[in-house]
């Protein structure tokens, strides 16, 4: 099963409530997914820092002291914001690379969530519920946001197991399916250079994605090439900086519904989830094609 | 506290409606209630309130009332219903009138995947569109869509009719044995084993009373297409070996 939501706002005014908003949503299909749960959301850029989400199973020995150790390795300012096993880092923009090398040689049982400008990512074993509160993922503010209730098939229900996965600046993925000839892409995409936390099949499309992105094509391009390049049940929404899309296997076997109005862009794994979204009486919603690319941009 | 008021309202048999409002009362009361329904019951009329896509809604039902469901449900909306006549006031997630045995199930929005699949009785009309697998493995069921439906239609149908007034999608019966498709507009593809058929006198009256059991006006048999079993699947071939 699986049970997955996006939100794209449309509505500045709607901002504020992003966290709680996706929260709400999550919670609605946990029965989908009971195994774990996360969510990706994007705020608005500061401009002069990025953010890199760390995780440890130990974060009172881990992040104790890393953002001076982490400043002196890098030579530039560090901040750091623990949310329970998460904590984002901040750091000037140009360093970004330089920071993460560092976080792993520093510390060696810290596994990156995620990094860009925007992005904050967090995920753990357990229910939604659990997870939107231990983050306090209602409280925060963005313009669109993916999460991912997970009941496993493919890897081992682990907090890195857990999506959404990352593998490129401000980009994630989440999904409800399994894909087949994962192991032959990741082969590839290794080849090609990507990097590889997990066996995890849902981490090989996400660094499709970006291994596309990276060759120059745009979100819908490269959500277009999924549907030739990978095989499997798929129902993939992905988040990028600015961006927000959504696409289907041609089976189409794996639910999804989308709402519409002036005010944002939602989706759902089932209708269940979009109930509580202001003016869904009067949304246009509706079930995406199956191969059909969907996406958003600001 | 809602078992009360389910137990309450049980014993109240002098009110012929039922009203049940879903953000007050669990589902299962709901089709508990439904299920204890013996015949000749004077609670002929129920409504349920604010759905919210729950799943299951009013399924298993066996007695001749009519529902109606005051917005949108989840999955299995109406499966296994033998005999009551439901409305669903929205759209309907996967598996709407699944398995349904008699009576009906109208949907006024859209209809999510599989929508009356393995249905063997009864009338099952979606007023807007069916997504894939509409009438997967039909056994009997009519079904009338006045919108589109998805690929992979009436796989597998065995009887029954699906009549759709707007488009089919990808491989429309495939591998169908004896149920009838009338398409009124375009079919991207027809699926294995699936035909074009001449559409003889018995056929237009056949769909013409379809069409008025299901509240169709202002559209003509005439205008539709017939489709069914080219039967050549029925009995294994030994040129076809290669392609199992």
């Amino acid at each position: 099963m699986c049970g997955i939501v996006g939100l794209f706002l449309k509505d500045k005014s709607l901002e504020p409530q992003l966290g709680s908003m996706l929260s709400e949503m999550l919670i609605s299909l946990s029965d989908r997914g009971p195994d774990s749960a996360g969510i990706a959301i994007y705020g608005a850029p500061s401009g002069h820092e990025a953010k890199i989400t760390i995780q440890s199973a130990k974060p009172e020995r881990d992040f104790l002291g890393l953002d001076a150790e982490l400043a002196k390795a890098i030579g530039a300012p560090v901040s750091i914001a623990v949310k329970s096993t998460h904590a984002v880092v901040r750091t000037t923009p140009a360093k970004i690379d330089e920071a993460r090398e560092a976080i792993q040689t520093l510390r060696s049982d810290i596994r990156i969530m995620g990094a860009g400008d925007v992005v904050e990512i967090y995920k753990e074993v357990g229910l939604p519920e659990a997870v939107v509160d231990r983050f306090d993922v209602r409280s925060m503010t963005g313009t669109h946001g993916i999460g991912h209730t997970r009941m496993a098939t493919e890897s081992a229900v682990t907090t890195m197991g857990a999506h959404p996965f990352s593998t490129g600046a401000d980009q994630c993925l989440v999904h409800n399916g399994s894909l087949s000839n994962h192991n032959n892409v990741r082969r590839e995409l290794i080849r090609e250079g990507m990097k590889f936390e997990t066996e995890n099949d849902t981490e090989v499309a996400a660094a499709y994605l970006s291994s596309q992105m990276a060759h120059g094509k745009n979100l819908g391009e490269a959500l277009e090439g999924t549907l030739s390049d990978l095989d499997g049940f798929f129902t993939f929404v992905v988040g990028t900086k600015n961006g927000f899309g959504v696409v289907r296997d041609p089976i189409a076997c794996k639910p999804a519904v989308m709402a519409e109005t002036d005010q944002y862009v939602a989706f759902g794994s089932e209708y269940r989830a979009l109930t509580k979204l202001p003016g869904i009486d009067n949304a246009r919603v509706w079930e995406p094609e199956p191969a059909t690319v969907y996406f958003w941009e600001h | 506290m809602p078992a009360i008021n389910v137990f309450k309202a049980a014993r109240d048999q002098s009110h012929a409606s039922r009203i049940f409002d879903l953000s007050e009362m669990p589902l299962r009361d709901l089709n508990q209630a439904l299920h204890n329904l013996t015949p000749g019951s004077n609670e002929t009329a129920w409504e349920v309130l604010h759905p919210k896509g729950s799943h299951s809604v009013a399924v298993g039902v066996d007695q001749p009332i009519t529902i109606d469901v005051r917005g949108s449900v989840g999955y299995y909306c109406g499966g296994m219903n033998d005999g009551s006549a439901i409305t669903v006031h929205g759209s309907a997630g996967p598996g709407v009138g699944e398995n349904m045995m008699s009576g009906s199930i109208t949907v006024k929005g859209d209809a999510s995947q599989y929508a009356g699949a393995t249905g063997k009785g009864g009338l099952l009309v979606i007023e807007g569109n069916a997504s894939s697998r509409c009438g997967i493995s039909m056994k009997g069921i009519d079904i009338v869509v006045h919108g589109n439906i998805g690929h992979m239609s009436a796989f597998m149908a065995q009887s029954g009719n699906l009549v759709v007034l707007g488009d089919a999608g990808d491989a429309l019966g495939d591998s169908i044995y004896e149920a009838r498709l009338f398409v009124r507009g375009k079919v991207e593809s027809l699926g294995a084993d699936c035909i074009a058929k001449e559409m003889r006198p018995e056929h237009l009256e056949l769909l013409q009373g379809l069409l008025d059991r299901a509240g169709v006006t202002g559209v003509k048999a005439a205008e539709f297409k017939r489709y069914g079993s080219a039967r050549t699947l029925y009995n294994f071939n030994i040129d076809n070996a290669d392609a199992y």
